[in-house]
């Protein structure tokens, strides 16, 4: 299975998403933005960090990055592109996917293991996946969720909220809510469930060692749905 | 503008210091000349004042492979690796605008790091502030942290340990100390000491502009009334650029074509330009027209003192410009060859075809001024003779409570969950422990690395103190099963020029040497900053001690935390009940006279040593040293964080329970060892003279201190938890 994770000036969860997506199998390729072309991919990864420094708006320069009308274009064709953290901001600054990401209710960057919980699994990222609730890790300035209520309704009757913030038992109460997103939203698919943007950062739990290993349950879950 | 005394004096000189650059230049300079000077004399380029004590510190060992004197020191951890690793001071910025200080401060020292081609793998911090009554101290608090997490959490380095104090001494000078650790192949170590003639001198990254001029001069002066006006002096940073400028050079450094490169931080351009030339003996020529300027109309005295961020100087093979431009216009960021090194041995700036300075290197560094000041002794306190009766009644319940819930030992999680911690994917222990852990990424090794600091020590004995914080850093890896390797120091006092902060700096100096000498654990690199006072009253003396040790294999990296019901907690090391400058005497008793405890290094190497001993034969379970409010605060920071309990033996000591619990005796750690080990642990430590007292047993969830205290593990956590959330947000 063949990746692209697009590095754009800023990023910084590149090398930990290559590191991740190699280590459960997938031939990964790091793609420049400036680049034209995207390799043949399965998978294109909209990496985390902060490209172009989150200057203006999060996401917003970087979602005008040359590489990114192949992205686009790629999406639009049902290839699976996934944003993770800044790659979700990015994401919503194409309008792949809708809403937008706002400053963290407390004004406060975020870094911890959240619970979050998986509701639909009819969809190539979740589907298969033997768990409900997983244990993630955010780490952000901006992810607080929003969109209109005509937005939120076509969401929820699309089935396009992906994870919600919750507690290790699945319960969505607003204290089990870090960042004030709107009904707990962790992340949301496109209509086609194709586009997954989230703020949680699966890569950063791939090892016991590390904050945990339900990151690895979904990169195995992943490799195998595109398989 | 005519050079004078008088503007000499403006600029931070001394009358004689200007007397004598008028004899060394056999004239007088003009106001670019002396601007040069003064950025170079100042007491933080020039460590006039602390060059002459510096030098007695152990800086060399079989694992130092670079020692003070280059960006950063460098130590070998084996296969070939090497950590690159500094710790440095921002206070007097962070004070002025606690964002913009703060945050440059965590972009210089990263810089200090990747200069030498090195990773950033890791950020540390040692801040400290006022006390929480005052004032400014809240939002201080607040931008500072901002800063810290606003500038390291953009770069994408993760921030794994620090270290937050309240004093009242910090009220009008704050502390914020940066440390950085960086991985590089020990065969592809760049350092600053240029050679040959007439290679090309290139500028690198931002533009150049009129922020943080004086920078450097400000930050060696005490504070006044006036301070508000020096924000100019603050420089403003931008991690982006930052980002982009590390990612461009090491793309250089992977090839061989850089002779030489040097950041350019605290007197930008100046500093940096003269460092190369005179660690190489060369002289060096610039074409002032050619630097890349962000504001029209800069004179060359603003192009030369300016404390723009995130820019190097790099002196480049012959031929090699075009394909460094390439990478560096792939970043975006700006290339400049402004000029060559020469064989005048004298830095030489031209502007609009004419020259506008012409120094001797040597002038500016070799014949800068080193001071012997004077200082004094300090004392060792009398034994203060706190009555018994005073506080043999408390319950050691609410002393407890009033304990974990000091502003100098509660949970500091509002701070570090700002941070960044986990980027990098290597991060194997999070802040809130004993060390923060990172693993060598894509091997089995680990490196862990400690900030620390015992102000309160250093003030009641500075030598006593100074020795201290090295074997609390010491103490710190080691609980984690780290090897310790070597130190980097902040050294943060008030006036060289007062008679007693200087002697309080001395003797910390020598501290830290005796210790550091004795337990083998060298300082590779560090800075200082005087003048952390405001009129007449300085902080307290404020070493701040970065220790950095290697986990060979990470699989066997120990965490605080109790892990399981019914093991055995052990204590490591005497408790002789020393309460003088405890937490408990101080916060609890209000008794603020004494000695601090006294530091046996002989003890301190061979409980630690057997400590590691057992670590390695994988017989610990969970560890950690004892300090700040003594063994009790050690054993609830141990529960809380596994969720644990512990029921104390039926106290049998000679000294009084609340001396037992409380005192700070130095040399110890808490171990948690499971029973069928505890022979052998026994064993080894009988056989090593380790000093060693059976603590206890691991429970389910209650802390049984005795028959008539319990405390129940929801309680020590809110106790912990609670203070420093509530005190921001109120």
């Amino acid at each position: 299975m063949k990746s692209s994770v697009i590095t754009f000036p800023g990023s910084n969860c590149d090398r930990d998403m290559n590191v991740a997506l190699t280590k459960f199998g997938f031939k990964n390729k790091m793609v420049w933005h400036d680049d034209n072309e995207l390799p043949k991919s399965d998978l294109v990864v909209l990496p985390g960090g902060f490209s172009y420094g989150d200057y203006l708006r999060c996401g917003s320069m970087a979602s005008k990055s040359k590489i990114m009308q192949s992205v686009i274009s790629f999406a639009k064709s049902g290839g699976l592109v996934m944003g993770i953290c800044n790659g979700f901001q990015i994401l919503v600054e194409t309008g792949l996917v809708p809403g937008v990401l706002l400053r963290n209710k407390y004004l406060e960057f975020i870094c911890k293991n959240v619970f979050i919980k998986v509701d639909n699994k009819d969809n190539p990222y979740f589907k298969h996946i033997d768990k409900n609730v997983f244990e993630f890790h955010i780490a952000h300035n901006e992810g607080n969720y929003f969109c209109t209520q005509d937005q939120l309704k076509e969401i929820e009757d699309n089935n396009q909220i992906a994870i919600y913030y919750c507690n290790k038992e699945g319960q969505t109460e607003d204290q089990f809510n870090p960042n004030g997103s709107i009904k707990n939203i962790a992340g949301i698919f496109n209509k086609g469930k194709n586009v997954l943007g989230m703020m949680p950062h699966p890569e950063r739990m791939i090892d016991q060692s590390l904050s945990g290993e339900d990151g690895s349950l979904f990169f195995k879950n992943l490799i195998n749905n595109i398989k | 503008m005519l050079v004078s005394e008088k503007v000499a004096i403006e600029h931070g000189l001394k009358a004689d210091e200007y007397k004598k650059i008028c004899e060394l230049l056999k004239r007088t300079p003009n106001l670019t000349e002396l601007g040069i000077f003064s950025a170079m004399w100042n007491e933080h380029c020039s460590y006039k004042s602390s060059r002459l004590h510096l030098k007695k510190l152990p800086t060399s060992g079989k694992k130092v492979i670079q020692g003070p004197g280059e960006n950063a020191g460098v130590i070998d951890i084996e296969d070939g690796d090497a950590i690159v690793f500094k710790i440095e001071s921002h206070n007097h910025p962070s004070f002025i605008e606690p964002y913009q200080g703060a945050a440059t401060g965590v972009g210089g020292i990263m810089r200090d790091v990747f200069t030498m081609g090195a990773r950033p793998i890791a950020n540390l911090n040692s801040i400290h502030f006022g006390s929480p009554q005052h004032k400014k101290t809240k939002n201080l608090l607040r931008g500072v942290v901002h800063g810290i997490g606003g500038y390291g959490n953009c770069m994408g380095v993760p921030t794994i340990a620090g270290q937050t104090s309240f004093d009242s001494s910090y009220n009008g000078n704050i502390l914020v100390n940066a440390m950085t650790l960086g991985l590089v192949k020990k065969n592809k170590i760049f350092y600053s000491k240029a050679a040959g003639l007439n290679k090309p001198v290139i500028y690198v990254g931002s533009k150049t502009g009129r922020d943080g001029i004086h920078g450097a001069s400000m930050a060696s002066a005490s504070f006044d009334e006036k301070i508000e006006e020096k924000k100019p002096t603050v420089q403003v940073g931008d991690p982006f650029t930052e980002k982009l400028l590390l990612e461009a050079c090491l793309e250089l450094m992977a090839g061989d074509s850089i002779i030489a490169i040097q950041d350019m931080g605290a007197a930008g351009l100046t500093s940096s330009s003269i460092e190369m030339a005179s660690k190489g003996n060369l002289g060096i020529e610039i074409n002032l027209n050619k630097v890349p300027c962000r504001e029209s109309k800069m004179t060359p005295y603003e192009i030369m003192l300016s404390e723009s961020q995130e820019r190097m100087l790099i002196v480049l093979e012959n031929g090699k410009e075009g394909m460094a431009k390439k990478i560096f216009d792939k970043w975006n960021l700006d290339f400049a060859v402004i000029g060559k090194t020469t064989n005048t041995k004298n830095i030489e700036l031209f502007f609009n075809n004419e020259q506008v300075a012409n120094i001797p290197v040597n002038t500016l560094v070799e014949n800068s001024p080193m001071y012997d000041r004077k200082w004094k002794k300090a004392k060792l306190p009398k034994k203060n003779k706190i009555k018994k009766e005073t506080y043999s009644k408390l319950k050691i319940k609410d002393v407890l409570k009033k304990i974990l819930s000091n502003p100098n030992i509660c949970s500091k999680e509002w701070i570090w969950q700002q941070y960044d911690h986990t980027v990098m994917g290597d991060t194997i222990q999070k802040p809130g422990g004993n060390s923060g852990v990172v693993r060598v990424h894509g091997t089995n090794k680990a490196v862990a690395a400690s900030v620390d600091s015992s102000a309160v020590y250093c003030w009641a004995h500075p030598l006593t103190g100074g020795k201290q914080v090295v074997a609390e850093s010491w103490r710190n890896l080691i609980s984690v099963g780290a090897t310790p390797i070597a130190i980097t120091n902040c050294l943060n006092f008030g006036s060289p020029e007062n008679e007693e902060n200087m002697g309080e700096f001395v003797e910390c100096v020598q501290g830290i040497g005796e210790a550091s000498k004795y337990l083998n654990f060298p300082v590779v690199s560090g800075n200082v900053s005087f003048y952390n006072q405001t009129k007449e009253i300085g902080i307290k003396p404020t070493p701040s001690i970065g220790g950095v040790g290697l986990i060979k294999d990470y699989k066997k990296m120990v965490t605080m935390d109790f892990k399981e019901k019914d093991n055995v907690a052990l204590i490591i090391g005497k408790t002789e009940g020393h309460l003088d400058q405890s937490l408990f005497a101080r916060s609890i008793l209000d008794e603020k006279n004494g000695p601090p405890p006294e530091v046996n290094l002989f003890n301190e190497k061979n409980n630690g040593e057997t400590l590691l001993n057992l670590i390695e034969k994988n017989l610990i379970k969970s560890a950690h040293d004892v300090s700040l409010g003594g063994i009790i605060t050690a054993i609830s920071k141990m529960s809380i964080k596994g969720n644990k309990g512990i029921k104390l033996n039926k106290f049998k000591n000679l000294i009084n329970e609340i001396d037992y619990l409380f005192a700070e005796d130095q040399g110890r750690y808490v171990i948690e060892v499971k029973q069928e080990d505890l022979k052998d642990v026994i064993k080894i430590l009988d056989k090593n003279s380790v000093h060693h007292e059976e603590l206890g047993f691991i429970t389910e969830k209650d802390m049984i201190i005795n028959e008539k205290t319990k405390v129940t593990i929801d309680e020590l956590k809110s106790y912990n938890t609670n203070w420093l959330t509530n005190y921001m947000n109120s």
